[in-house]
Parts: structure tokens; sequence; C-alpha cells
């Protein structure tokens, strides 16, 4: 039991060492949600890079087109406002030329208004020109005279003595408040007026309020001057040439606007212009300094208006901030969100691959442990049955005993009915090891010639005794067409059809079993050779009328398959009949075939299997129904055992069944053919028949057509030449009436009567007359012997009919070919032979009568065994002699000698057991061929040979120890220490038939 | 002592024999060999056994002592072993034998040395109820008794 664990723990041990191979993501596991929070954080910031991105893109779009929306503007304003500049230029020459160059002036005031009224469109920028003299303050005087007006401050006071003035002379009409008024007197003006006067060129005020309008504005102011300059005038003689001054105010504010009015996309954005003449304190020109546009996005643009000392720029914003990308961010969110997807759908695939995995190798250990289970189960059954076995012999030694003694009948009853159980429960047991086995793959069918037909023979015989208490008709037919020897299994066979025929013995009361074995291809041929066999009229030995018959099966009783009856039945043998030649032909050609597939039927009248019941029948455990086991025990296992075996064999097996019917079991098997004849026959445990009936003639007298075939396949098995009488009648003409006629007529020498033609009809008184009839005619030949034949008889019925002397003896059904060949030799003085059909055949009795006297070798190295063995042997009544080694046991039997069977241990030092018996059957063989051929020379034809029966005496009683048995000369095995029926059935087996063949 | 009580104690000892298993059924089938022919088969058969056991025990130590220990041959006494034991229906014995083969094969010298001794307890324990058994039935037979059978 110890050492059963161990494979199991092992392999356990093992497949927890195979825990390593695990996958990268499941030695990973713990960094799968790491990986997904790192995943989700890239995804962040490549969706935040993108976004950016693509922000930046439309910023970058958003300043070039804020670039180019100011620079455009600036470039506008600058434009008009240099156009208005050079226009005030073009003013100051005008007058310049037509104030000073001309005498007296070409221009006054109101010239001068008209003049500028009327292109003032030329100067859209300025709200107004107006020209100042240049005034020395010694001229003040004469200047006021003139004019008729005293010079005014820019606050509109007569002005103070200054060293100079620029008192407006003329002016616009827009300006016209100006006239009289001193330039010089304002900061920005005299300012201006002074560097205009050194430049010469056009300069700019910086940003104030205007008079008039209080608009943001700068005021530009031009030079006059009276003479011509100089080419490259100095200050001082610019200052000399200045004749006065001309000046426009340009109302930037309002100016800007209406510009920044004409212009698509104002509303977009916020402009300012600034004098950044002093950088640190750029003054604001056109804007409101309040109005906050996006300050997140600034350009300048330089403004050039002119004067060189002066600097402009433009400043322009948006109004609002930037709109929120929207593109952008739902780009970035879907990409992020895609990908965070992504993400959990893999943090989620590997989550699932590690918890599958988990799952692989949590149920490969459950499938380890299973798998470990089923071994220990396996190994359990096997040591429990091994174990269970022991005391179960016991047990049933005991019940053995006890029925010996005296009991009570109410004991005995007891007794034997748990005997009963005890064998049940072994052959169960047996059963339940074999489907392990077979589950386990680890049967393996042999392959041994064998003789089916004398393996059919056994089976039925053991089924017999149950079949006659039942009355049920019990037979079996072999189709001519098997060859007599295959390979096969035999114990495997054996086993199908013992497990059928079990089966269907006990599920049937009533009717009968016929165990039919034909060749598979058979079967095709007869449904083809049926038309044929009509058109050729059939074979006229087959007398029987058609009509009067229940149902042509064997007993009578309608079958499930009707395949078995007699009209198609028929065909077969008279197939088998009519092509008998032609068949053996056709054998003797296809020598080449290695394989036959055989059809086996099991045909039962029983109670079938319920339709419902009918697909899980092969299946272990299984009954028809819960209710058949109480009924009639078993397990169930063996179909499905059967079912295996079938299988193994090649073959398929299926039924037929109708309930309150029967069954028909058939089944299919490959067995191999037997091409070497010339071997010996005896070494592969075949049962020989005798062959001293040969060219016997008998009448089978039978009202079931297939019974008397059956009757007659057994005696054509002996060789006896048989014809088929459906009632004593037929019989009787087929024998003829007179001895005149019997030259011409079949010449029985035997008669076989079933029971019921006997029985029933009034031919038993019409046999009777037609007997004495015979005895008194005094025929020349001699009275045929008659035999009955009987599934059951009472032995008032057999005391009867022997008493009468109609009947020489009564054959026991179910025949079997061994048994009515001991029976004719009995009847018919070949030999002496106790009657079969009365005896006890498994009984200590038996074994007694059939090993008394006869003289044994046991031949075994240990001592106890020896003893024991001879010791049980002696009880037998045998004649014992010992030999303690397989060398010993050779010297012992030297040819001649007196010895009847040899008991052979297998294991044994220096000479093992099997050695021992090949060196026995070689030195037999050598003798026999010496002898052979003495007897051919002597003409003598009867053949006698040396086989000493060697039976090995084994403790492991398997089949492989059986095999080497065989194969090395042995007729059979023992168990060891002897059990009673498996001695019985062991010498049985050849001393039955050994001494018909000796005598 | 009475015979009758003889007889009892027989009859209980041989009953407890088979109760522990020390004998199986085919002590019996020995004590069915015994017949008139043959009055002492069965203690014949059984002193035998001693000592083919005693033997076969010191092979089988022997075989053991040696080195490297030839299981082959050791198993090869055990197998002998097991087949008289069986022969005699010494049930233990044999189970032990059993056992013992097992370790042969598995060349476990360990597991065959505890076999040996358990083998040599076995042994001891049954030779030892054996022969009180023999003892009572001598006592019986020489009281003019018959020997009780088991039923």
């Amino acid at each position: 039991m110890q050492i059963h664990q161990n494979p199991v723990a092992l392999r356990m041990h093992e497949q927890s060492g195979n825990k390593g191979k695990y996958t990268f993501i499941q030695a990973h596991r713990a960094w799968l949600s790491k990986f997904l929070l790192f995943w989700i954080m890239l995804m962040a910031l490549i969706s935040w890079c993108i976004y950016s991105n693509m922000d930046a893109d439309t910023k970058v779009r958003r300043r070039e087109v804020l670039g180019s929306l100011c620079d455009q503007r600036a470039r506008m304003l600058q434009d008009q406002f240099s156009v208005s500049v050079n226009h005030v230029h073009a003013l100051a020459i005008l007058v310049s030329t037509f104030h000073y160059y001309r005498s007296p002036s070409a221009i006054d005031q109101e010239t001068f208004t008209e003049y500028t009224a009327r292109t003032a469109f030329e100067r859209p920028l300025l709200s107004g020109v107006a020209y100042a003299q240049r005034v020395v303050n010694k001229e003040r005087e004469r200047f006021e005279k003139q004019h008729g007006w005293v010079i005014k401050t820019m606050q509109r006071e007569p002005s103070q003595i200054r060293d100079e003035y620029a008192p407006v002379i003329f002016s616009q009409e827009t300006v016209s408040y100006l006239e009289s008024l001193d330039m010089m007197s304002g900061e920005e003006d005299r300012e201006n007026i002074l560097r205009a006067r050194a430049t010469g060129k056009a300069v700019l005020t910086s940003p104030f309020r205007l008079l008039g309008s209080h608009h943001l504005g700068v005021v530009l102011t031009f030079p006059v001057y009276k003479s011509k300059l100089p080419p490259k005038p100095t200050v001082e003689e610019r200052i000399k040439a200045t004749a006065g001054y001309v000046g426009g105010s340009f109302d930037v504010e309002s100016l800007v606007e209406n510009l920044l009015g004409q212009l698509a996309g104002n509303q977009a954005i916020l402009v300012h212009v600034y004098d950044v003449t002093n950088s640190t304190n750029p003054l604001i020109m056109y804007g409101n300094q309040y109005e906050e546009g996006d300050g997140s996005l600034i350009h300048e643009s330089k403004l050039d208006f002119g004067d060189p000392y002066r600097r402009h720029q433009m400043i322009c914003r948006y109004h609002q901030k930037a709109p929120t990308n929207w593109i952008a961010l739902t780009t970035a969110s879907l990409f992020f969100i895609i990908l965070l997807l992504v993400g959990y759908i893999l943090y989620g695939a590997g989550n699932h691959i590690v918890k599958v995995e988990d799952d692989f190798h949590e149920m490969e250990e459950l499938k380890v442990r299973a798998e470990a289970a089923d071994v220990a189960k396996s190994q359990f059954l096997a040591t429990v049955s091994h174990e269970i076995r022991t005391p179960m012999n016991g047990i049933l030694g005991m019940l053995g005993l006890l029925l010996d003694t005296e009991l009570s009948s109410t004991q005995r009853d007891y007794a034997q009915t748990a005997q009963a159980c005890g064998k049940a429960l072994i052959a169960l047991i047996n059963e339940v090891l074999d489907r392990a086995k077979i589950e386990a793959g680890k049967l393996e069918l042999e392959a041994v010639p064998f003789d089916l037909r004398s393996i059919l023979d056994d089976v039925l015989s053991l089924f017999s005794e149950k079949s006659r208490h039942k009355g049920l008709e019990l037979a079996v037919f072999v189709s001519d067409k098997v060859p007599h020897i295959v390979m096969g299994d035999p114990g495997r066979f054996r086993q199908i059809i013992t497990n059928l025929v079990g089966n269907s013995v006990k599920f049937t009361e009533r009717g009968h079993i016929f165990v039919k074995v034909h060749l598979a291809e058979n079967r095709k041929s007869t449904t083809n050779g049926k038309s044929e066999m009509f058109l050729n009229g059939g074979p006229d030995e087959v007398l029987h009328t058609s009509g009067g018959y229940h149902s042509k099966t064997l007993s009578g009783c309608e079958a499930a398959d009707e395949r078995n009856n007699w009209d198609n039945f028929k065909h077969l043998i008279a197939d088998e009949e009519f092509f008998f030649d032609a068949s053996i032909k056709k054998t003797a050609s296809s020598e080449s075939y290695e394989q036959i597939t055989l059809m086996v039927c099991v045909e039962d009248t029983g109670i079938g299997i319920p339709f419902s019941a009918q697909d899980s029948i092969f299946m272990p455990f299984v009954q028809a129904d819960s209710s058949t086991s109480r009924n009639y025990g078993g397990t169930g296992i063996g179909l499905s055992i059967s079912k295996c075996l079938v299988e193994l064999m090649g073959g398929k097996i299926n039924f037929i069944s109708r309930p309150q019917v029967g069954s028909t079991f058939s089944f299919t098997a490959d067995f191999g053919m037997f091409n070497n004849p010339m071997t010996d026959v005896k070494k592969h445990n075949l049962e020989d028949l005798p062959s001293s009936f040969r060219g016997l003639k008998a009448i089978v007298v039978d009202g079931k057509p297939v019974r008397a075939a059956v009757t007659r396949y057994h005696l054509k098995r002996l060789g006896i030449q048989a014809k088929v009488a459906n009632n004593i009648n037929k019989a009787v003409s087929l024998c003829g009436k007179n001895g005149s006629l019997t030259s011409a007529l079949f010449q029985p020498d035997i008669i076989m009567v079933e029971k019921d033609s006997w029985v029933s009809g009034e031919d038993g008184i019409f046999f009777n007359v037609w007997q004495l009839d015979w005895k008194q005619n005094g025929h020349v030949f001699k009275m045929p012997q008659v035999i009955l034949l009987a599934t059951n008889i009472s032995n008032a019925e057999f005391d009867n009919v022997i008493a009468a002397g109609i009947s020489d003896t009564v054959i026991m059904k179910p025949l079997r070919a061994s048994m009515v060949a001991a029976c004719l030799q009995q009847i018919l003085g070949m030999g002496k032979k106790r009657q079969l059909g009365k005896d006890n055949p498994h009984g200590s009795t038996f074994l007694r009568s059939i090993l008394s006297g006869k003289k044994v070798l046991v031949v075994d190295d240990n001592v106890v065994n020896r003893r024991v063995a001879a010791g049980a042997l002696k009880k037998f009544g045998a004649d014992v002699k010992c030999a303690e080694s397989g060398k010993a046991a050779l010297e012992m039997l030297q040819l001649p000698h007196s010895f009847d069977a040899c008991f052979m241990d297998i294991q044994m030092p220096e000479m093992d057991g099997f050695e021992a018996t090949r060196r026995i059957r070689k030195m037999e063989s050598k003798a026999n061929e010496e002898m052979n051929s003495e007897c051919i020379e002597g003409g003598n034809g009867m053949k006698s040979e040396f086989h000493i029966p060697i039976l090995a005496m084994t403790a492991d009683v398997i089949h492989a120890t059986y095999d080497k048995c065989l194969k090395c000369g042995m007729d059979g095995y023992v168990s060891k220490p002897f059990e009673e029926e498996n001695l019985y059935q062991e010498v049985a087996r050849f001393f039955m038939t050994k001494p018909i063949l000796d005598s | 002592m009475d015979v009758i009580q003889w007889q009892r104690q027989h009859r209980d000892h041989q009953a407890s024999m088979f109760r522990e298993g020390f004998l199986d059924d085919q002590f019996i089938q020995l004590q069915k060999l015994q017949d008139e022919t043959s009055p002492d088969f069965v203690i014949e058969v059984i002193t035998m056994f001693f000592a083919d056991s005693e033997n076969l025990i010191n092979n089988m130590k022997q075989a053991l002592e040696q080195t490297p220990v030839d299981f082959r041959q050791v198993d090869a006494h055990v197998h002998q072993y097991k087949g008289s034991s069986a022969s005699v229906g010494a049930a233990r014995v044999k189970n032990v034998c059993v056992t013992f083969r097992n370790f042969c094969d598995a060349q476990n010298l360990e597991g065959c040395a505890r076999c040996l001794q358990q083998l040599q307890h076995e042994y001891s324990l049954l030779k030892s109820n054996l022969q009180h058994l023999f003892g009572l039935q001598q006592q019986i037979q020489a009281a003019g008794g018959s020997i009780p059978t088991i039923e």
C-alpha cells in the first residue's frame, strides 16, 4: 500500500515543480496597475502636447493676422499722413511762392481760406491748416498796424514782449479761431517752430489736447523761407531765411477713427497709437487708455510720420482673448480618451490573462489531483479487490466446508445462498478489475490459435445446468465456413460470449438462447443468394413442410430479430451446402487472407430491453431499469466490458430487442486466419474430437428446423452424416419399411429423436411398431441406435424411456460435440463412459473419480509446496510422485514412463518449469516420430502419441503467464495453492477425453 | 484437564488465529488433506515449513548482509518463502513477503531490512501459536479425543 501511494505523491511533486512555467504577464502581474498609471500619464502628456501643438498653430496664425492687420493700418495711416504732410509741404511752398516772392502778395486771408477749403480733401488727416508769419519784436508794431490787430497769446491775451512772434495770419476756415494767435506762445508750437525752421522739414508736436475740439492731436509745422536757400544751408541761414510757418493740426483721434472705420476687421482689434519719442513715457495719441484688450498678444508697428525727431508706433491687440481652440481640445481629449480606453483594454486583457492563467494553473492542479485521485482510485480498486478476494476465498472455503457438514435444510439453504453471493461478489470484483484494466488501456489481446467451436461448447456447458433448470433450449451453431482454428484471444472471446449468454440466461424464463456464428460476409451473400436458392429448388434433404409452425425459431418462441428464424437460417445452411465445394476451394485459394470477420449472434426470448433503456445499455453500471438489479442482480458492467472487448477485436456490437419478446445481441470481431495446420494441434489448447465416428449416418427427428440444424451441426463435427426429418414418419420412410428397399435408401446408424417430437404425437407408438417390425423382420442391417434428445427430463421419465427400451440413451441438452461423442462411444460400445447428463461435474467426488488411480508427478523445488500439492492430489486418489527440480522431473519422465500427468512449478532454480516442459516435449516428439515411422511400416494407421499433460502451478494467474505456459508446450495451469474448481476445470479438460483416445 | 476443555481451547485458539489473520483458508485445506492415510499430515507439513522458514530467513539475512546486495537473490528467497507460506496458509507471513518483494523490486535496502525483521517477528509469532495449537492437539489426541474442525 505504501509503495502504491508513492508514485502519486511523486507526480504531485513533479507538478508543483512545474509551476515555475509562468508567462511573462503572469510573472509581472504586480506591474500591471503601475503600467496602467504610467500609460495614463503618458497619454495625458501626449494629449497635452498635441493640444499645445495645435494651439500654437492657431496662435501663430492669430499673431500673423494681427500683425498683418496692424501693419496694414499703420501703413495706411502713415501713407495718408505723409500725403497730408506732403500737401502741407506743398502749401508751404505755395505760401512762400505767392506770398513772398510775389509783390504784392497774391495771397490774402480770403484766398488762403478758399484754397485750403477747396483742397481739404487732399489732407484728410488734417483738421485744418494755418500760416503764421515770423515776426521779430522790432517789427511787431509795424506788423500790428499793418494787420490792424494785436498779437495774442494762446490764451487770447495780448502777447507780452518777446524776441519774436509767430502770429497766424492765414487760416483755414475750420481753424479760423487761430488768427492773430501767436504760435510761439504755445509750448509745443514754439518748440515745433524752432525745430522746423532749424531743420527745414516737417515736424510734429507731441500729442496734446487740441484747441476747440479737445481731441488728442498733433500739430505739424513746416517752415516757409522767404529767400531761396543755399544748397547746404546752416541752421543760422535757415533761421535767417525763415519767413513763417505753415501748421496743421492732425486730429489724430477722430482721423484714425475714421480711417479704421473704413477697414475690415475693425471690430476684432484694438488699436493704440503712441508717441514714443520719450521711450520711458509713451504718450498716447489714439485709443482709449483704459480699454483693455487681450493683453497676451500685442503687435507693434512702427509709424514714420516724416519727422525724424519724433517716433511713433501703433500697438494692436485683439479685443477679445483668443477663443478656446475647441478642435485642438476635442482632438486631444479624444486622443486621450481613446488611448486611455486602449490602455484600459490592455490592462483588462492583461488582468484577464492573469486570471485565466491563474485559473489554468488551478485547473491543472485540480487535474493533476483528479488524475492522482483516478490513479489512486484504480490502485485502490485493484488493491481492495485483491484484498477482498483473499478473505472472500476464505469465506467461500468455509462455506464449502460448512456445506459438507451435516446441516438442516434451512441451514443448508442459508449457507448455499451465502456461497452463491460470495461467488457473485468475486465475479463482480473480477469484472471491476477488468473494467479498470480496459479503462487504463492496459488490456492487450493476445493472438493465439484456438478452436472457436470448442470455446462455444465450453461456454454452453457453463450454463447448461442453469438453462436445464429453467427449461430453456440452449444451442450453438457455427457456420461451416468459419475455419476450425482462428487466431485471436480465446479468453476474451469466451468472456464476451459468456457475458452475453449469461445475460440471456438471466433474463430468459422460457424459450431458447441461440448462439450463432458465421462469417460476416456470409450475411450479404445469403441475402443475395435467396432468389438463386429458389430457382434451384433447394436441396431436397430438408424435408420440412413449411406449415404448422408458430414461429420458425429454435424453440418456437418468437424472437426479436427475424434474421435468425428458419426462413433466413435455412438459406444460410443451404447456401453452405450448396456452395460447399466452392467454398472449400475458396478458402483454399484465399489463404492469403489474413483476416476474417466473424459475426456472432446471441438470441434469446427473454424479457427484452425497454425501448427507453436501449440507448444506455452499453454504459457501465447501467441496467435497463433499476428494478432489473432487484429482480435479477448484476451490476450492468458486463455489457460495457463486452463492448470494449469487441471494439478491441476490431468489431462492433449491437442489438435488437423487443420488450417481452427477446433480445438479439450480435457482434462482429476480426480474427486472424490460422494458416499453419502442420503444427501440433494440441499445443493450442484445442479440443480434439474423436474421429472414430466418421462415416456414420444419422437421422435427426425434430419438428423444429433450426434445432435440427443445430443437432446436425454437432453431428457433422463428429463426421457423422445426418439427415433431418421433421417427424418420425418421415424418418421411417427415409429408412425404408422393407428390407428389400434398404439398399437404395439412407441407412442410419443412429436415430436422434427430439423429446418434443417423441412425446407430443402419436409418433411414439408408431415408432414402437416400426421398431418391433424391424426387429421381427430380422433386418440384414443392424438396428439403429435410438437416442433421445431432451432439454430437461425427470428421473421418472428417463427411467421410463430406458426401461421401455425405446431409446438407448438420453442426451441432455445443450448439445456439445464432445458430449455427444462421449455418449455415442458409450452406446456404440466404443468406450466406457459415464453418462454425462446426470452427473454433477463440479465436486470433489468427480475430481476424485477422474484423478483416482492416476499417476501424477509433482515438480516443485519448495518442499512445503511440494508436500501440500502432493497431499492435495493424494486426497483425490492420485498416486503422487515428487520431483524437486526440473532436472529430476526430466529424468523421471524419460520415456517410457507411467505418469498420467505432471504438475510443474514455474519458478525453480537451475531449470524452470518452462524449460523443463520444453525439454520434455522435445523428448516426446522425438519418440513420437520414431514410433510413427514404425507404425507406418507396420501398416498400423492408429496413431498414438506420447503427450503427458503438463500443468503449470503458479501463484500469479495472469494471462501473460498462461500464454507463456502454452507457448512452451504446457496444457494449462492451476493456481497455487490448489483451488478445487480450478483444479477440476483444468484436470477435467484433458482427462475427460484422454481415456477415450487411449482406448 | 478435561478433553472437552482442551477441545474448546483448541477451537478458540485456532479461531483466534484465523481472526488475527495468521492463517487463511489454505490451512483448512491442509487440514482437510489430513486423513487416515496420513494422520500427521498437517504437523508434518508445518514442521517442514518451519525448517524451510528458518533456512530461508537465514538465507535472506545473509543475502542482505552482502555488499552490494543482490536483490534478485533476495527476491528469489522471498519468492520461495511466499510460495511455502501460501501453501500452508500462513497469511500474515505471506503478506509480509508480498511487501518484501515490492521492496526488492524497488531495490530498497531499508525497506527490505524492515521486512526481514517483520518476517522474523511474524514467523516467531506464528511458530509459537502453531506450536501451542499442536500441543493442544497432541494433548487431545493423547486423551483420546478428536481434533475439532473449524465450522
